[in-house]
């Protein structure tokens, strides 16, 4: 019972860090620009459904406006200052993705303040219910794990199955070709990282819910979403699926059981402290061993 | 002749005015957490000391404040301390919540002669070996709150506790404190992150303990976000805690999920005596809402700090250090004087959580946990 229902709480984990990291890669992947800023997208995201929620009253609605306003300002980004990026080195880019995080922060703080906001879940997505074998399981974490699969499901069918997708798969490929061949290149870029942004906002919003939605609670998120689509491979939706769903179940699983097996051969009190520092080294030691094994990532196309 | 007397004396009242000012008057620098999941205690803590010095009207003027951000993180708090010491003089420093920042800071402060005065965090290895003269905790001593709870729990008939509280100093504090005086079995033992949000695989491990308690040390947003997780889950078993997790900062975010817990403190907005409810009264007042344990102690800190002041010059550390030890100050919680080790003797209470006829959520006293309550690391302090 325990192990089901930690093994959900990885799932759950693991579908919140693919929706970041989804976005992430995409971006990576196709634009080739690394965007720190990614974590505060994901804030944006979860202050515009705490302050939509709580003005309107609806809960969907909060939702929606934080996949809009996140997307908004995403495509906004990326034609007033990312565009100018794509030529620079990597370097350029943390530079001015990492002044977005301070704009976006101090934007937020001025308008909201210092103190974190609350959200208090709708009715009919509070409580727990029972799961098959008696468990008793958040509805709302439930949710998540539903909202996860449905995006990757939905980006799979996008990637795979429509010409929009295509021409995503060819500009990772051939930016140049892809342009000559007389694809706007420009509004494809601005479309993917719409796209990312929103994810990034929606998974905001998701977390917040269940947090706490304050200033600065994307970066420790971006930080994981990075080891994901290392491990994953970067440009590599499916990988961003396979990452995230490891480093979750690694990290829930480890923090759970590993005080557990150590105190089999030491002392209580010992085996919970190194335990627990054991299992958040967890992850980094997992992105080691797939590097090593792997330089490319589990589903990277180029080496 | 009777005019030059008077102008002489005159130009001698003139030329010691600002020399007698400045001797009186006090500078302190307040480092308190005014950001991020701990910004609701800071906020009390700083609200609570000022509503003091304006209450006590000329004698409160004779304050200057300084007040920082440490962003909870002990390298800022560090740099504020320094930067207040140094380019700002300060004569005191006070308002640090969190005990890892407290370690960072208050050795360092006081080595460089400023005096501390506490109005929270109180951790045990400035309590015993590593007390100090210049430093006071007005507060408690970080054990005091965990003791009170675990006595209860004995009370209570709990047996098979969960115990489980953030790492870091206060945290580690908590659960010794917790262990003095409970008397049942430990079934878990667990340390979180500090600043961590998301509890899922701790309630899961709650749940298939088959503890027949909780009890939880999550102050601030820590709290807010793990009293909200647990009220989901589904999980029966009844929470205790000290009250920093069921404080007025933390009540509103959490709603009717935490209605009914039991939880322990050395003050209570409903605690009866004068001073409380001047001070209840005049919070509500002057900010709206009902203050936390944070603000009393800051309160209280304040009114230590002007009852000093009025007896001795700060410049005069010793008869100072004296003024400051006789507490003679009208205390928010009914009764107040300071241990051997500069720590609070005081009284602490078992509180629940109630809803006020306007809905606010709030504490009230059910029961007396410990009277006369020093802590256990006195013995150990040679000053």
């Amino acid at each position: 019972m325990l192990l089901a229902e930690q093994i959900l709480n990885g799932l759950q984990y693991g579908m919140m860090l693919f929706l970041m990291a989804a976005g992430l890669t995409l971006v990576f992947g196709v634009m080739g620009l690394i965007n720190l800023a990614h974590g505060a997208l994901y804030m944006l995201g979860a202050f515009a459904c705490a302050f939509v929620a709580g003005m309107s009253g609806s809960y969907l609605m909060g939702l929606a406006a934080s996949l809009a306003l996140a997307a908004g300002i995403g495509a906004l980004v990326e034609i007033t200052v990312l565009r100018r990026l794509y030529a620079r080195d990597h370097l350029d880019q943390v530079l001015a993705t990492f002044a977005l995080i301070l704009v976006f922060s101090e934007g937020c703080r001025w308008v909201f303040g210092n103190f974190p906001l609350y959200l208090t879940l709708p009715p009919w997505a509070s409580g727990a219910v029972t799961l098959p074998g008696g468990l008793q399981y958040p509805l709302f974490r439930l949710l998540i794990i539903l909202v996860g699969t449905l995006v990757a499901l939905a980006l799979y069918l996008l990637i795979t199955r429509t010409r929009l997708g295509t021409r995503i798969r060819a500009g990772e490929a051939d930016r140049e070709m892809t342009a000559a061949l007389g694809i706007d290149i420009a509004k494809l870029y601005t479309l993917v990282f719409a796209l990312g942004a929103g994810l990034a906002g929606l998974a905001g919003a998701l977390v917040g819910t269940i947090q706490s939605v304050q200033v600065g609670m994307g970066e420790p998120v971006l930080i994981l979403a990075f080891v994901v689509i290392v491990i994953g491979g970067i440009g590599s939706v499916k990988g961003a699926l396979a990452g995230a769903l490891l480093v979750g179940m690694t990290d829930t699983l480890g923090k759970a059981f590993l005080p557990g097996l150590l105190a089999g051969f030491m002392p209580q009190a010992s085996a919970n402290t190194m335990g627990a520092g054991l299992a958040s080294m967890l992850i980094y030691i997992l992105m080691a061993l797939v590097l090593v094994i792997r330089p490319q990532g589990l589903f990277g196309a180029k080496a | 002749m009777k005019l030059k007397s008077l102008l002489v004396s005159g130009i001698a009242a003139l030329a010691l005015a600002p020399v007698l000012a400045q001797a009186e008057g006090v500078k302190v620098g307040m480092i308190t957490t005014l950001s991020g999941g701990g910004a609701g205690l800071g906020v009390d803590t700083r609200d609570g000391f000022l509503l003091a010095l304006k209450n006590a009207g000329e004698a409160g003027k004779a304050v200057e404040l300084i007040i920082e951000d440490d962003q909870q993180k002990p390298d800022i708090a560090v740099q504020i301390a320094d930067k207040m010491i140094q380019s700002d003089e300060v004569d005191l420093l006070t308002g640090i919540v969190w005990s890892n920042l407290a370690m960072a800071v208050v050795p360092a402060a006081v080595a460089q002669e400023k005096f501390y005065l506490s109005t929270n965090a109180a951790p045990s290895a400035l309590a015993g070996a590593g007390c100090n003269p210049k430093y006071f905790s007005v507060s408690y001593q970080n054990d005091n709150l965990h003791e009170a709870a675990g006595a209860y729990a004995n009370q209570a008939g709990y047996g098979k506790a969960f115990i489980m509280a953030p790492n870091y100093p206060a945290g580690i504090d908590s659960l010794t404190g917790f262990k003095r005086f409970y008397e049942g079995e430990v079934v878990n033992e667990l340390y979180t992150q500090v600043g961590q949000t998301d509890f899922a695989g701790e309630i899961a491990q709650i749940k298939a303990s088959g503890a027949d308690t909780v009890f939880f040390f999550q102050p601030g947003g820590m709290g807010i976000a793990f009293i909200k997780q647990y009220a989901e889950s589904g999980s029966e078993i009844p929470l205790i805690g000290p009250g920093f997790s069921f404080s007025q900062d933390v009540l509103p975010a959490v709603g009717d999920a935490a209605l009914g817990a039991k939880n322990s403190g050395n003050w209570s907005p409903d605690l009866e005596n004068e001073a409380n409810k001047a001070f209840v009264a005049g919070f509500e007042a002057e900010y709206g809402r009902l203050p936390s344990l944070y603000a009393a102690y800051a309160y209280d800190t304040a009114n230590l700090l002007l009852s000093a002041m009025a007896k001795a010059d700060i410049n005069d550390a010793d008869a100072f250090r004296a003024a400051l030890k006789e507490a003679d100050f009208a205390t928010v919680r009914g009764k107040f004087s300071f241990g051997p080790n500069q720590h609070p003797i005081q009284d602490i209470y078992m509180r629940e959580v109630i809803k006020r006829e306007d809905g606010t959520l709030t504490n009230r006293i059910i029961d007396k946990a410990l009277e006369d309550r020093s802590d256990a690391y006195a013995a150990e302090c040679q000053m």
